[in-house]
């Protein structure tokens, strides 16, 4: 059995998504954990086979033929081009409401089936579906290019970043002093919604603070939940309508602290 | 000669930005519908949907802009289809890969066990399908795999993640299978 907190790396290293320094220290970890190599060798071979395996299915040359047909008679027809007919032609404006309600309805069907047979796509706000997120997240953000969209250690800075970017306005603070500098923000997607990511470090490690304004209909209750998953802390929390977690490797006692200083 | 269709003034043509990914959008329908014939309606529809959506198409990969038209027109078909389809039986033809020229001694050597993937795939639940075959096959990045599918990266990598562990599990199961008939011979 492979390490609990490395399975998903595993997968993001077969994939090439990691970043150089996760690569090298996922390959050191491969050096001394046989069950990691074997596990890292399992989804190899299983990637060989896929790609060996005459599976790939070319559309039929009668179908591309129809299409390209189709596609030449129809460009025939509605819309023209040049910067004159840009403002006049508005094909959206013509176009009959069920097509939109028709793809609207098709859109809706594809995100129900996936919250059914999809992990942490899901319905209502299951609470470890939203620690699964939060945590896929945090090592999401630690790919590389991934971390911030804003890089910096001044809360004058990252706050008016968030302006027009969300539809409310994040606490945003910096915590030098107590040991926890922020330094950066970005925009990030959880439980259905654009919630804001700020970015603190703990000595060498990072945290990932997700920050959202409660749904109304939720559940009030303001019970802190903590989880542990992959290898990873969280701890989410609910105050004045607003809903955090926060997600690191760092030990639970350090993100209480936080908590409490974002609480203050 | 100067196409008229065109999502932008000066942008690409339609033809331009859906012609080339035409291999892509089959494979994927192929894959979420599980059935030649039904693919190819799926595609032929998805198409036109592309038709009338281009003008929101603002440049950007065109591949992951097909695609997920492609895979919302195969949800809403196998929607439609419902509920045989959960308990869909298949015609024992559609499962053979379709190998352009299959070099008849190399297609002995492989087919057991591409014939063995091919089943598990088509076993596994649709989301993990999905996300194996836009990584596997068409080798798009969690990002644009994410794009696609309309979910965050982080349910990407986990889904791939569930989707692998489920393969191996089913493959190992099958070979299994096949070294007890082998003893048994």
């Amino acid at each position: 059995m492979a390490c609990a907190d490395k399975t998903l790396l595993l997968h993001a290293y077969v994939d090439g998504e990691l970043d150089l320094v996760r690569s090298l220290e996922v390959e050191e970890h491969l050096k001394t954990c046989p069950a990691c190599a074997e596990e890292l060798s399992g989804h190899r071979t299983l990637r060989s086979s896929l790609r060996s395996g005459n599976l790939y299915q070319r559309a039929p040359r009668e179908l591309k033929a129809r299409i390209r047909a189709a596609a030449l008679g129809e460009s025939a027809v509605p819309v023209q081009s040049g910067p004159a007919s840009v403002v006049s032609m508005r094909p959206a404006q013509r176009r009959p409401i069920f097509e939109w309600l028709a793809v609207a309805a098709a859109i809706l069907i594809a995100v129900a089936l996936g919250s059914r047979l999809g992990p942490g796509i899901g319905g209502n706000a299951q609470p470890d579906l939203i620690a699964e997120e939060a945590i896929a997240s945090h090592i999401r953000s630690l790919q590389p290019g991934h971390l911030m969209d804003v890089q910096s250690t001044d809360q004058h800075t990252v706050k008016p970043w968030f302006d027009g970017k969300l539809d409310f306005s994040p606490p945003v603070r910096d915590f030098s002093d107590q040991g926890f500098p922020l330094i950066g923000g970005r925009l990030d997607y959880i439980d259905h919604r654009n919630v804001a990511a700020l970015v603190y470090q703990r000595g060498k490690h990072l945290i990932n603070v997700f920050v959202w304004p409660e749904s109304s209909g939720g559940n009030s209750s303001s019970l802190e939940r903590q989880r542990f998953l992959n290898g990873y802390n969280f701890l989410g929390w609910r105050n004045g309508g607003v809903y955090f977690c926060a997600v690191s490797d760092v030990n639970v006692g350090d993100l209480r602290q936080l908590k409490e200083l974002l609480d203050r | 000669m100067q196409d008229e269709r065109r999502g932008a003034p000066g942008g690409p043509s339609f033809d331009e930005v859906v012609l080339p990914h035409l291999d892509a959008a089959y494979n994927l329908a192929r894959w979420l519908v599980r059935n030649p014939h039904d693919a190819e309606d799926v595609v032929q529809e998805a198409c036109l949907r592309a038709v009338k959506f281009f003008e929101g198409y603002h440049g950007g990969d065109a591949r992951s802009w097909l695609l997920r038209i492609v895979r919302n027109t195969s949800y809403s078909f196998l929607e439609k289809r419902r509920p045989s389809d959960s308990a869909q039986e298949f015609d024992e033809s559609i499962r053979v890969p379709s190998a352009e020229k299959p070099d008849a001694e190399a297609l002995l050597l492989r087919s057991a066990e591409a014939q063995a993937l091919q089943v598990a795939l088509e076993e596994l639940p649709i989301a993990f399908r999905e996300a194996l075959i836009l990584r596997e096959l068409e080798g798009l990045s969690y990002k644009e795999i994410a794009e696609v599918m309309e979910i965050p990266i982080g349910t990407v990598m986990s889904s791939l993640a569930r989707g692998r562990a489920q393969l191996r599990k089913i493959l190992s199961h099958s070979r299994e299978r096949e070294v007890q008939r082998g003893v048994r011979r």
